[in-house]
């Protein structure tokens, strides 16, 4: 039990994260992935004559919302029984952190920039409202995320999904070092 | 701009192949549920929810992100191997099939990659560690969800005008 409780390592983590795509291929045909679920609840939610988001969602598109609130669910399950984890970062990471002016990582999320009082402030609007934005428009038009690219995709030789993989950490390096200290 | 190499998120096989095999029935979209909580309960015992891991990974601090996508990738590409090679069929009885993506001329992939890592960043989270951070009760992410949301239907909304 012990071990259940402590932070898992990446090499028990990891490999069950890549069973999840045989899992859901023989579940149901499902190719794992999770920005598939934000294309669903649009579809499903707002109002659009695109036909990108003209879809029967209830058929092809409840999977990926039940699996999405399942996420959230496990995410509070898992801190319900062994608390919020609070990662041990790299030295070398903490002392970034600092020189952008963020306080010693603690917790899941710099609480400086992320919660309610934050979204008001220059950083915590672009970091959550615009970041937000990125994320749901950046993987619908590239076809997915770190999930379908970046593991299923990879996992299946699909050259796109390199591609993909390659423009994420494009982005993520241009995110973190030009636009951060820009910001923070 | 549209033409075939426009396949979607969900390729419209899938979308075919769903509106000709029943869908998906309550105790199938339940046990979606209970795959996901198991998911999301392994991404907040890796760590990977944490906005500081991701700042690890794009600065290249720690192999622990990197460790745990690397063996992810070689487990599902071996478990799609063994499915492919014994001929297992969905529990459905249908055939697997993993649809290939088509590169064209890759302009959806490297822009729209680009576009969601600088969100990556921004956010330090990705949309499966988005779901389950609002489990653990961080609130305020439900802007980040939010904001996704439009991202998506603006890309809709436009998206007959962009290169892919």
């Amino acid at each position: 039990m012990d071990a259940l409780m402590k932070p898992w390592p990446w090499y028990v983590a990891g490999p069950l994260i890549g069973l999840f795509v045989p899992l859901l291929l023989v579940l149901g045909n499902k190719q794992f992935g999770v920005s598939g679920s934000l294309r669903s609840l649009c579809a499903a939610m707002l109002p659009s004559k695109a036909a990108f988001l003209k879809f029967d969602w209830k058929r092809a598109g409840a999977w990926n919302i039940a699996f999405a609130a399942g996420i959230a669910l496990g995410g509070a399950l898992a801190v319900q029984l062994s608390g919020s984890p609070t990662p041990d970062i790299a030295a070398a990471t903490t002392k970034a952190m600092s020189s952008l002016g963020l306080n010693a990582a603690n917790g899941l999320l710099p609480s400086e920039v992320f919660s309610w009082s934050a979204l008001v402030t220059v950083r915590g609007f672009v970091s959550m409202v615009v970041g937000g934005f990125l994320i749901g428009f950046g993987t619908a038009y590239a076809g997915g995320c770190t999930s379908g690219h970046g593991i299923a995709g990879l996992a299946a030789f699909q050259v796109p999904s390199l591609v993909a993989v390659i423009a994420f950490f494009a982005g993520g390096v241009f995110g973190t070092f030009v636009l951060l200290p820009m910001l923070f | 701009m549209t033409g075939p190499t426009l396949s979607p998120i969900s390729e419209p096989r899938r979308v075919d192949g769903a509106s000709r095999a029943p869908s998906d029935s309550i105790v199938g979209v339940g046990s979606y549920l209970l795959v996901g909580v198991v998911f999301g309960a392994i991404l907040v015992k890796s760590e990977v929810v944490s906005w500081y891991r991701i700042q690890e990974m794009f600065r290249m601090h720690s192999f622990h992100m990197y460790g745990i996508i690397g063996s992810a990738f070689a487990t599902a590409a071996i478990g799609i191997q063994l499915l492919k090679r014994s001929g297992t069929r969905a529990l459905n009885g249908e055939p697997i099939v993993v649809p290939p993506k088509q590169l064209g001329r890759g302009y959806r992939y490297w822009i729209g990659g680009f576009v969601f890592g600088t969100g990556w960043a921004l956010t330090g989270t990705c949309p499966g560690p988005l779901f389950a951070l609002l489990g653990t009760g961080a609130s305020v992410l439900v802007v980040v969800l939010a904001s996704a949301l439009l991202g998506t239907w603006s890309y809709a909304s436009i998206r007959g005008r962009l290169p892919h």
